[in-house]
């Protein structure tokens, strides 16, 4: 056959419309697309068998249920545990991104000891013993009560186990982080005549008032607290939020309120003023009872007439009417406060100001109303033997001052610790344990704490990751996170009910850590004697399972244990003050002094705006920081790059020749930082915010180094009546970079 | 065995009750496998299958107002499964599933030419500019139930469709045909903290998304609730995700209008 120019030709365009119509490319497009995404590098998931575990997330003080979905030996997905009572089934972001805290790189993989400024291996029993002697010698030079503690919950076995070990040591420091806990309780101590918590009845409640309390934006239980406002939005339950910025909160509320920061607590006593002077209080608790009511009532129509409290709040006058009367006239109102999530405790008076909103439309102990709830009672071990050591050293005054002096009725005093220890010439803290919290990053004043913390001959760390206090430590002995380990999980924050839960191993421990109480239990029988008879336990699950007694099973197969039917006692038997009623007023801290709003650090002139810090869902900013899931969701007006963004209202930066996204120098009294500019029409002019959970300098590279931590930038400002801290905000100055 | 009637998987947002906590799209990345870095301040460049956007209102303080909108991919349905992106895929990596009413993505198909993302006006497909990483020790919490992308790849939301299989699976075990409501639900919907979310099959009346929306097939799913609304409905992509809310001002933001233009 011969080959010409032309079959030639055929034979290629046939060839060549041929193959285009076959399948052939289609194929090789298919393959190519398939050979060119199988590298070695790429991970690929092993089956396996698959199980799920319940258990109780232990990530912030919310108490939720949680199921984790397993691949044979490895924790794949952590989901909210349906028929929960406190979640039913939701989960927030920190606890879905629970894994990640579980095989991320900021975990602790063995316990350390710092030689030389740098972290080297050392084992167990040898770590427990040099601190075991350490203790010995303080103990035997009659300084024990220089021991102290710092732990994110009094509550529970774990907190116990620590009090336990320093009382039978000899040292009444132990203190737990600051938060609105520490107000709410002071305020049920002092009105309700309570030793307890609150909780808030917020699912039957019609009416939510609340003074700049980030109700959907962490406040108390996160989780229950977005199912209760989706409550509200399908029963017509209103939500008003009285708050300087438009939070979360405040934009989903029925009603936003600005109100001058700091000036809630005058808000709530010129509420008050209408109420009483329209006679819209409930007479019949008011009258049979309470106390007080009379001398209160003095005190709130001569000072906050709604011309005074308009003055003060920037709040017109009519709004402070109409709100007062929808208040008293809504069938089930609750005022409730503590700013944002609550990390920071308040004023006592502003706190007891909104407390006295409940009682005068008497609700307390009602459906839909703040409950003074009893503490827990789970845990009843042996009586104490104490030798002469520990009960000298018992009878030292805590360090920080709480309990006595000044401030009788604060239990903690934490805020106060770093000026103390600062301000001494030899640290009156020789060792210090740290468990459960993060005060180098949490405490405000970060310096100062920093500088307190390094003065301290011997800190120890049992934090499961590397955070910025274990980061200073000389030892740390690292807990297995909450996947790993046994805890009792004691009250919710603001649950309404009793209620305990258990979190529980749900996989093997990944590294080479060991639970904090096993720990506590190995370090005091290597002390022996009296120490040693304190533990009768063999391990912390000896011990935690002996304390639940028969409440054990329930909790192991349901993972909590709840009274459904408890109910909040009647106003006759509700109140264990020394009239047996409901105190208006306090004459020991004085409630009846004038009500000023605590001012923020720094002088007007050369700070004319004010700083003030928001809480944000996506940005843990507790003693636990954001893992890698949670950080890739803020938002690049929060987050850009490694800079943090400050909200500031358009008038005011416009003032300062700021536009956004623009460079700026933030300066306080407390410090300075270079950020950048967001512009939001929902602040206050005058007033810039800035997130917490920013600007940590230790966890993971995800973390790390991104962002200012707010508290660096602010200090302690301490409650005249109660010690805590009640720092709202700080001056500021804002200028071009 | 009869046929069983065709499913149209969508899902209803309640704006009102979204508090923009984020849980959605953690849930998402959990359950999907999906990649972080280092920085994901460029959202461009950040992959996340559901994006919960900040929309504001613009009025000045103290009138202003935001709402958040989580936006998973829309699943449109286009007019008989001509979704926008399943029209110009040239590798057939994408496609419109008449049975469940999903737009699928197939990876492996899939060389990254990137006409899906250009014809998407929902923004929801991302691309794979880097081979995803875990750091030592953390690729222990990847689900065997998804495959993990290679860089040169576009992903996006599938309804969480293995979640789909494995109950299709689980009641063809048990001799069904048909799934219960709460069966196959998305791990954005299981989530949701607010209880914002609501997934279920467009086609059955019994379902709750349709009686929260009462679509009306003969439009294109077109809600009969006059609360409720789509994303650009005027482009007749008929998606199946649907956004409530009380508030009129983010209703408005459904769709661009001109100035003088009236809805």
């Amino acid at each position: 056959m011969k080959i010409d120019r032309r079959s030639f030709l055929s034979f290629v365009i046939g060839g060549a419309a041929g193959t285009a119509l076959s399948p052939l490319p289609w194929k090789l497009t298919d393959d190519l697309s398939i050979w060119t995404q199988t590298w070695p590098w790429v991970p690929v998931p092993t089956d396996g068998e698959v199980s799920y575990v319940n258990s109780v997330c232990t990530l912030c003080p919310g108490g939720c249920g949680i199921t984790v979905r397993k691949i044979d030996n490895r924790v794949v997905k952590i989901e909210g545990m349906k028929g929960h009572p406190v979640n039913d089934g939701g989960i927030c972001i920190l606890g879905l991104s629970g894994a990640q805290l579980l095989y991320g790189q900021m975990r602790v993989r063995e316990p350390l000891k710092k030689v030389n400024g740098r972290f080297k291996k050392i084992s167990w029993d040898e770590a427990i013993s040099e601190i075991s002697k350490k203790l010995v010698e303080l103990r035997s030079k009659g300084e024990s009560y220089k021991v102290a503690c710092i732990a994110g919950s009094d509550r529970g076995t774990v907190p116990e186990l620590f009090n336990r070990f320093l009382t039978v040591y000899g040292s009444p420091n132990f203190i737990r982080t600051p938060s609105i806990q520490d107000s709410y309780e002071l305020t049920l101590h002092l009105m309700h005549g309570v030793q307890g918590m609150p909780g808030f009845d917020v699912e039957n409640s019609d009416f939510i008032l609340s003074f700049s309390s980030g109700v959907i934006d962490g406040w108390g239980s996160p989780v229950r607290m977005f199912k209760a406002n989706s409550n509200w939005r399908d029963n017509g339950g209103k939500v008003i939020q009285v708050e300087p910025r438009l939070s979360n909160t405040a934009a989903k509320s029925d009603k936003w309120i600005a109100i001058n920061p700091g000036t809630e607590g005058a808000l709530a006593l010129g509420l008050a003023h209408i109420i009483i002077k329209e006679s819209l209080y409930n007479s019949s608790f008011v009258n049979n009872y309470s106390t007080g009511f009379n001398r209160w009532k003095r005190h709130v129509m001569d000072g906050y007439s709604p011309e005074i409290v308009a003055k003060i709040t920037g709040i017109d006058k009519s709004v402070i009417v109409s709100l007062a009367r929808d208040f008293a006239r809504a069938s089930k109102p609750l005022a409730i406060c503590g700013r944002g999530q609550g990390w920071t405790p308040g004023s006592l008076k502003e706190f007891m100001a909104v407390n006295a909103l409940n009682a005068l439309v008497g609700n307390i102990n009602k459906e839909g109303g703040i409950w003074g709830l009893a503490e827990p009672d789970y845990i009843n071990w042996p009586e104490l033997e104490m030798d002469s050591a520990a009960s000298r050293g018992m009878q030292e005054g805590r360090i920080d001052g709480a309990g006595s002096g000044e401030y009788p009725h604060a239990k903690y005093l934490l805020n106060r610790l770093p000026e103390i220890i600062n301000s001494a010439e030899v640290s009156p803290v020789q060792a210090l344990f740290v468990t459960g919290s993060n005060p180098c990053y949490t405490l405000p004043d970060t310096a100062s704490v920093k500088k307190a913390f390094e003065r301290i001959p011997l800190v120890v760390s049992f934090s499961p990751y590397i955070d910025e206090t274990a980061e200073i430590a000389d030892f740390i002995l690292p807990n297995h996170v909450f996947l790993e380990r046994y805890e009792d999980v004691p009250p919710v924050a603001g649950f309404q009910k009793p209620i305990i839960g258990l979190s529980k191993p749900v996989v093997d421990p990944q590294f080479n850590t060991k639970h904090v109480g096993d720990v506590i239990i190995q370090l005091a029988k290597s002390m022996g004697d009296f120490i040693a008879n304190a533990f009768p336990w063999e391990t912390y699950e000896d011990c935690l399972q002996t304390t639940l007694g028969d409440k054990w099973d329930t909790l192991v197969q349901e993972g909590y244990w709840t009274d459904s039917n408890f109910a909040p006692p009647a106003w006759a038997q509700g109140f264990e003050t020394a009239s047996t009623k409901f105190e208006f007023t306090n004459d020991e801290i004085n409630s009846l002094s004038r009500f000023s709003p605590v001012k923020p650090e720094g002088d007007e002139a050369s700070y004319p705006l004010v700083l003030i810090p928001y809480d944000s869902m996506r940005l843990a900013s507790g003693f636990i920081g954001d893992p890698p899931f949670a950080i890739k969701t803020v938002e690049d007006t929060v987050l850009k790059g490694k800079d943090v963004l400050i909200e500031i209202n358009p008038a005011t930066a416009k003032k300062l020749g700021l536009a956004e996204g623009r460079y700026a120098n933030l300066t306080t009294p407390k410090g300075s930082a270079k950020v950048k500019v967001h512009l939001f029409d929902g602040i206050m002019p005058g007033i810039i915010a800035m997130p917490r959970g920013l600007g940590h300098t230790a966890y993971d590279k995800f973390l790390a180094g991104k962002g200012i931590n707010f508290n660096e930038l602010i200090g302690p400002v301490e409650d005249t009546a109660s010690g805590h801290d009640t720092a709202w905000g700080i001056s500021a100055k804002l200028a071009k970079a | 065995m009869k046929q069983e009637k065709a499913k149209k998987y969508g899902m209803v947002i309640d704006l009102d009750k979204c508090t923009g906590c984020g849980s959605c799209m953690v849930a998402c990345m959990a359950e999907n496998n999906v990649p972080f870095r280092e920085d994901e301040s460029d959202k461009l460049l950040s992959i996340a299958w559901m994006r919960v956007y900040k929309l504001t209102n613009g009025k000045p303080f103290p009138d202003t107002d935001i709402c958040y909108l989580p936006r998973p991919c829309m699943h449109c349905e286009g007019h008989h499964g001509h979704s926008p992106c399943v029209s110009v895929c040239p590798a057939t990596a994408t496609d419109y599933s008449e049975e469940t009413g999903i737009v699928s993505q197939i990876y492996t198909r899939c060389f990254g030419c990137r006409y899906c993302m250009a014809a998407c006006p929902y923004h929801v497909r991302l691309f794979n500019w880097w081979d995803p990483v875990w750091p030592d020790g953390m690729e222990k919490s990847l689900s065997p139930n998804v495959s993990v992308r290679m860089r040169g790849v576009v992903e996006k939301c599938s309804f969480c469709f293995h979640r789909y299989q494995l109950t299709m699976d689980k009641a063809h075990m048990e001799g069904r045909r048909e799934l219960e409501e709460d069966e196959y639900q998305t791990a954005c919907t299981q989530a949701c903290p607010a209880g914002a979310i609501t997934f279920g099959d467009l086609n059955n009346p019994k379902h709750t998304v349709y009686r929260m929306v009462k679509p009306d097939h003969k439009q294109g799913g077109k809600p009969k609730n006059p609360k409720a609304f789509r994303l650009l409905e005027r482009l007749g992509t008929n998606p199946k995700v649907y956004y409530l809310t009380s508030r009129e001002w983010v209703r408005s933001m459904d769709d661009n209008y001109l100035k003088n233009e009236s809805k």
